[in-house]
């Protein structure tokens, strides 16, 4: 039993960030704006809070500072993602190069600024925000072991941004105009809907939530930041295209590559699969493989926005 | 009339490379803008640094950039190539990844080849299994709808973890974490440029020149690659002329696939001391390729320049460490041209006004 808790654990870092940042792309990509720029922004988003984390441990500690640092990742990642949003709407630039570029420079941007200000690249913090049992919720039998023991608030701050998000794309006149931008922007602003004020939007909207996604990977499992988020950017990418674009399909999605990659790195802990005479890059491999097979199954009938990637030119009606 | 045809087709050349130009122009201006706000004092020293580059360190300096040019030459072609056909192959990574391995294993296990061919049967190894690692993306892409970007990031990942392991069965050197090093005889040949150019020249850049012109020839005058290019600017109707949109697919990512891999065994088998090393990180070489890909305008000849280019300011880089600078500014410089090179539009419309204007003032 101790087992299965800890790998349900586990499986909430792996997919909690991986939630967050698909559940971002979604808002960029529903007004139909292609962000291949997640992994970049969370790299900002991540970068930007823990060097604030760093600065202001002294005075600060404990979940305060953690959810102030949540607001300046999203801040950050939000006015990073500006970039984006003006090249990809205003210049009617092709997204994947303004994306591309983003991905590049906030690394480079998160190495040079360590480095220039403090001498070496690994921004350190103090992780004084574990919860190793939240009061009272935590005593329940069962659940309590598996959701509110040993965890992080990042996890909760996750799951309220599922529901806020499956709430706003669907059930909200702003998710509603933000679809249809997507789907069919000239429609849209036949009816009087600002298309680029929505895909606006869209974007920062996107921006903030990698940023924050970027801060809730780095926290629970390390203690350092090294310039890197290890390419869930782009993994989120994966998820949202997996998850059909909807957020329950994105929330399916995150929590089955989660679970994948806490198999992956906890299967030594697990008698049955220890025992299996499979080298441990073999693990490793299994949820890349896994969603390679899943897509190769799903995709035939993508959901995909029709206006994706398409900048939308009032002219050409 | 068909000068006239001529004369616009010329124009368009000037305006594409102009607005190249531009944006390198403004990456270099914010780049010594960072320079002077993180150290004034050096910045401008710095400055010259990078544009110096590998003329900085005379001859040896142009054989390092030759040396840095060469694997992102051959994954930026892969990476433009694909894009030729409306394809985003992100996966130059792990295709990268896996021609080095192929290339290793091969300079290492086959020794009993004759000497002469030992490397050009690694190089073939290397672009096979790149082909590989590009063919199962271009498949899962036109036959199963699946999205190629997705589809290749994850053949990086898998590709990178597939390649730890088999050094770690194979060719494992325990003691430094890395392949072991290959045969001399699997080691490019140095044709004597060493001794001219530096310890790290081979004709590596000249293979790469090879492919450059290979796949200009393919792109630009056969009819494989007017389909190609039909397919990805207008897929309805290249279908609808009868064009075979699948194996175009297929091909194209595999061809792509290839040239990546070749560019991972030209870094392996250069003989400058590189190995495989057993890490759980994507081969950065694949994400500059997309870069070099996009500064180049996918363009074989564009990549070529756009590959020296940034192999150049690379070497800058390097020297850059002297003056208490960090090297990530060449990065951060090549983002800022990338970004600015997608405001295409936008520098082409200032150009043509600007054309325009000149063409005025001399009929006046």
């Amino acid at each position: 039993m101790n087992i299965m808790y800890f790998i349900i654990q586990q499986t909430m870092f792996f997919a909690i960030p991986l939630l967050i940042v698909a559940l971002g792309g979604m808002f960029a990509e529903r007004s139909g704006v292609v962000n291949i720029a997640l992994e970049g922004i969370m790299v900002m988003g991540a970068f930007i809070s823990i060097f604030f984390i760093s600065i202001f441990q002294g005075t600060l500690s404990g979940q305060g500072l953690l959810i102030l640092a949540v607001a300046i990742a999203a801040v950050s990642g939000g006015i990073f993602s500006l970039l984006h949003a003006f090249a990809s709407i205003n210049l009617k630039a092709d997204q994947t190069i303004s994306g591309t570029a983003l991905n590049m420079f906030a690394p480079a941007f998160a190495v040079f600024t360590a480095r220039m200000i403090q001498g070496v690249q690994q921004v350190q913090f103090a992780d004084t925000f574990h919860i190793s049992k939240v009061p009272v919720l935590g005593d329940i039998p069962v659940i309590g072991p598996m959701f509110f023991q040993n965890c992080y608030i990042t996890t909760y701050i996750g799951v309220i941004i599922f529901i806020v998000a499956a709430i706003v794309i669907s059930r909200t006149k702003f998710g509603l105009r933000l679809r249809a931008c997507g789907e069919h922007p000239q429609a849209a602003d036949s009816v009087g809907i600002n298309v680029y004020k929505i895909r606006y939007a869209g974007v920062v909207i996107s921006g903030a939530l990698a940023g924050i996604g970027g801060l809730v990977f780095v926290i629970p499992t390390s203690t350092n930041f090294n310039g890197s988020v290890a390419g869930y950017g782009f993994l989120a990418l994966a998820v949202l295209i997996f998850g059909q674009w909807r957020s329950k399909g994105i929330f399916g999605a995150a929590f089955f590559f989660g679970i994948m990659k806490t198999l992956a790195s906890t299967y030594s802990g697990i008698p049955v699969l220890k025992d299996l005479p499979i080298p441990n890059e073999v693990y490793k491999m299994i949820p890349y493989a896994a969603t390679l097979i899943v897509l190769a199954c799903v995709s035939k009938n993508s959901q995909a926005p029709k206006a994706e990637g398409i900048p939308y030119d009032k002219g050409s009606r | 009339m068909k000068v006239k045809k001529k004369v616009k087709e010329e124009n368009k050349k000037l305006i594409n490379f102009s607005s190249s130009v531009l944006a390198i122009v403004a990456g270099l201006i914010i780049g010594f803008l960072i320079l002077l706000f993180s150290n004034p004092q050096q910045a401008l020293t710095g400055f010259l640094t990078i544009l110096k580059g590998g003329f900085a360190d005379g001859a040896s300096g142009i054989g390092q950039m030759f040396y840095v040019a060469t694997p992102i030459i051959m994954t930026g072609l892969s990476v433009g190539f694909a894009f030729k056909t409306g394809l985003f192959n992100i996966g130059a990574s792990g295709q990268f990844t896996m021609g080095a391995f192929a290339a290793i294993f091969v300079g290492i296990k086959w020794g009993w080849l004759p000497g002469e061919i030992h490397w050009m049967v690694a190089l073939l190894a290397a672009a096979l299994l790149g082909a590989l690692w590009g063919l199962v993306p271009g498949i899962l892409k036109a036959f199963l709808n699946v999205n190629e970007v997705i589809a290749s990031i994850m053949m990086n990942y898998i590709g990178m973890y597939l390649v730890n392991m088999m050094v770690v069965k194979n060719i494992y050197d325990q003691v430094k974490n890395q392949s072991m090093p290959v045969i001399a005889s699997a080691n490019l040949p140095k044709a004597g440029l060493d001794k001219v150019l530096g310890p790290n020249m081979n004709i590596g850049i000249f293979i790469a020149i090879l492919f450059v012109i290979v796949i200009y020839i393919l792109i630009e005058k056969t009819t494989f690659g007017y389909e190609l290019k039909a397919c990805g600017q207008n897929p309805h109707a290249s279908k609808y002329a009868g064009i075979n949109a699948k194996r175009n697919i297929v091909l194209s990512m595999s061809i792509a696939g290839a040239l990546a891999g070749i560019g991972g065994a030209l870094l392996y088998l250069a003989g400058s001391g590189k190995y495989l090393q057993v890490l759980d990180m994507i081969a950065p070489e694949g994400f500059n390729g997309i870069s070099v890909a996009l500064l180049g305008l996918s363009h074989p000849i564009g990549i070529l320049f756009a590959g020296l280019f940034i192999g150049h300011i690379t070497v800058g880089g390097y020297n850059l460490q002297l003056y208490d600078f960090v090297i990530e500014v060449i990065d951060i410089i090549i983002a800022v041209i990338i970004y600015f090179g997608a405001f295409a539009l936008l520098f082409k419309n200032i150009i043509r006004t600007f054309i325009k204007k000149v063409k005025e003032d001399k009929s006046v």
